[in-house]
């Protein structure tokens, strides 16, 4: 499998006078399990949908491999192999899991141009959707309408989409928002068996989730990166400590 | 959605199933002998379940709800009833050239209207409806204008069958039209292709986010969409020897949307049970008052949206859903 770094040069975004992104330099190295976090109103998502394509920056380049791909739309660089998922669910939820698999599977694999030749015999695709479904604990459920999925669940169909597309490098927005926290440990677990040269950047604020997850951490705050380093240099860091005490409502479990 | 692998037929051979299937559309095939007299009536309902068919595509499949697609019947109407008038009476090339001159007028209006979304989209593909309304009215002398086009002949089907009086070829030949019509949208909306254009219609953001070119697929969608209605337009001038601008007007988009919504729609048979119940209706209840009985029509639209947003066919599915649960329990 391909491997692939993802890099921002000088980053900015700014929506009128505010600036939610400035001077950002980052780099996503192949197979890296990356974290980013940061207070409420840090800019986390903002960054995300920079390196997606879903925003454009003010100023500043993304680099995918060394090649300025800031002028790609979301579109173009899916097909590059940057997958996300998002923050809040974004389903089809009246199809069936099954089905929503399939449509990102069916993208992906350019078959979704046929106009007449029946889904069902696509067998090789079919079973891809199924080996996905597995790798993410949804099977016993293939058949059911997304919209009668618990929200957590809902959460999985997420990333085994993400993961449909073939990305090299997977955006991971608040995966295990909506998740209770004692049961975060299922996203953990999926992220965990993911083949190691995706490298993958996960935004959350389940503290627990992101030291356990990462092996290196970004931290950003008022749009730009404060510090960067392994989850204990994170932890010892006075700065950091300083940024989560202040904010109370994210802090605790920073600070723990 | 996918059966269940391995399960024998025990009950009986495939062959003989395939055949019960088709049972419907044998049926009526021979409704001539069951309602002699009432071929051209019945071949106006084919027609215009065609005609509900492509409709669907849009409105229950790629969700783009649309108030002028009559623009597409009426340029398939005219392109057949003019090559007919200048001596290319043949019924299956002028319905091929209808078809494709339908699908270029979709192209064109499409790629022009598509970007946009809900309300702006609705009014403008009601406004070019209109324009082409307008531009039939005043071109009198390729249309005919107001009085309809006049001297529309089409020559025997596959130089065989006459368009006779009682109207029996045109029954046959829009029954088969229909029923291929109704083979490719099935294929259509069961092929990856169909199932994004389900995905765009639930979740348009989504479907880009994972890479699908939104544009392109409803563009496809609205040129196949009108290609069918200019099949449609076609049958209509070739069973009726007569194109009006009826065929290009807001009442007949009107009309073809809530046949379609009494029927259900994206549920590919909506029209097969819409468009007789309401011509029934229509030919019922303007028997007893010819001036209201819109009135009537009015109230039972809006009883059946408020109660039962899935026209009659979505009732029948409660209904057999609550049927099966009772059974179950």
């Amino acid at each position: 499998m391909e491997t692939a770094t993802l890099e921002t040069r000088r980053l900015n975004r700014s929506f009128g006078s505010h600036a939610v992104t400035s001077d950002v330099n980052f780099t996503l190295r192949p197979g890296e399990r990356r974290a980013l976090i940061g207070p409420n109103g840090a800019g986390k998502t903002t960054f995300i949908n920079l390196l997606a394509g879903v925003l454009r920056p003010s100023s500043g380049n993304v680099l995918l491999n060394g090649r300025d791909i800031t002028d790609l739309d979301e579109a173009s660089r899916i097909r590059l192999g940057i997958g996300r998922t998002f923050q809040i669910t974004s389903l089809f939820p009246k199809m069936t899991i099954r089905e929503n698999v399939f449509l990102a599977v069916a993208e992906c694999e350019g078959i979704a141009r046929n106009l007449v030749r029946s889904v069902l015999q696509y067998r090789k695709q079919l079973a891809r959707v199924d080996e996905l479904l597995h790798r993410v604990g949804l099977s016993d459920v293939a058949q059911l309408p997304v919209q009668l999925l618990p929200y957590g669940r809902q959460r999985l169909v997420e990333i085994a989409i993400a993961l449909a597309l073939r990305p090299k490098i997977l955006l991971l927005d608040e995966p295990a928002a909506g998740i209770p926290t004692a049961e975060s440990h299922v996203i953990l677990d999926i992220l965990s068996i993911l083949p190691s040269e995706i490298a993958i950047l996960l935004i959350d604020h389940d503290m627990d989730l992101v030291f356990r997850f990462a092996q290196q951490i970004s931290v950003l705050v008022q749009g730009s990166i404060l510090v960067e380093g392994t989850p204990n240099e994170i932890a010892a860091d006075p700065r950091v400590r300083e940024v989560y005490l202040g904010d109370s409502k994210h802090g605790r479990s920073a600070a723990a | 959605m996918i059966s269940t692998p391995g399960r024998p037929n025990l009950v009986m051979p495939k062959a003989f199933g395939h055949l019960l299937k088709q049972l419907p559309w044998l049926a009526l095939a021979a409704l001539p002998l069951a309602l002699p007299g009432y071929e051209p009536l019945v071949t106006q309902v084919f027609v215009m379940i065609l005609f509900g068919l492509s409709l669907d595509l849009l409105v229950g499949y790629a969700g783009i709800v649309t108030l002028g697609h009559a623009a597409f019947f009426g340029v398939g109407g005219y392109t057949a009833g003019i090559l007919s008038v200048h001596g290319i009476g043949d019924p299956i090339f002028t319905a091929l050239c209808a078809m494709a001159l339908a699908a270029l007028t979709g192209l064109v209006f499409g790629g022009a209207i598509l970007r946009t979304k809900g309300l702006t989209l609705l009014m403008l593909t009601m406004a070019s409806a209109f324009l082409l309304y307008e531009i039939a009215n005043k071109a009198t002398g390729l249309t005919g204008g107001e009085d309809g086009l006049q001297g529309v002949n089409f020559a025997p089907v596959l130089g065989l069958f006459e368009f006779d009086f009682q109207g029996r070829t045109a029954f046959f030949y829009s029954l088969a039209a229909l029923f291929f019509t109704f083979l490719f949208v099935r294929a259509l909306i069961n092929s990856p292709f169909g199932w994004s254009l389900r995905g765009i219609r639930e979740n348009d953001a989504r479907m880009a986010a994972i890479g699908c070119p939104i544009m392109r697929r409803r563009l496809i969608i609205y040129v196949i969409s009108a290609a069918l209605a200019g099949l449609a337009g076609a049958l209509q001038a070739q069973s009726t020897q007569f194109v009006a601008l009826y065929s290009l007007n807001f009442e007949l988009s009107g009309n073809i949307l809530i046949m379609l919504i009494l029927g259900g729609s994206g549920r590919l048979y909506g029209a097969f049970v819409g468009v007789p119940v309401f011509m029934i209706a229509q030919d019922q209840l303007a028997k007893q008052d010819p001036a209201n009985w819109f009135l009537g029509l009015g109230i039972v639209l809006i009883a059946l949206v408020t109660l039962a947003p899935g026209g009659i066919l979505g009732l029948a599915e409660r209904a057999a859903n609550a049927v099966k649960r009772r059974r179950s329990a």
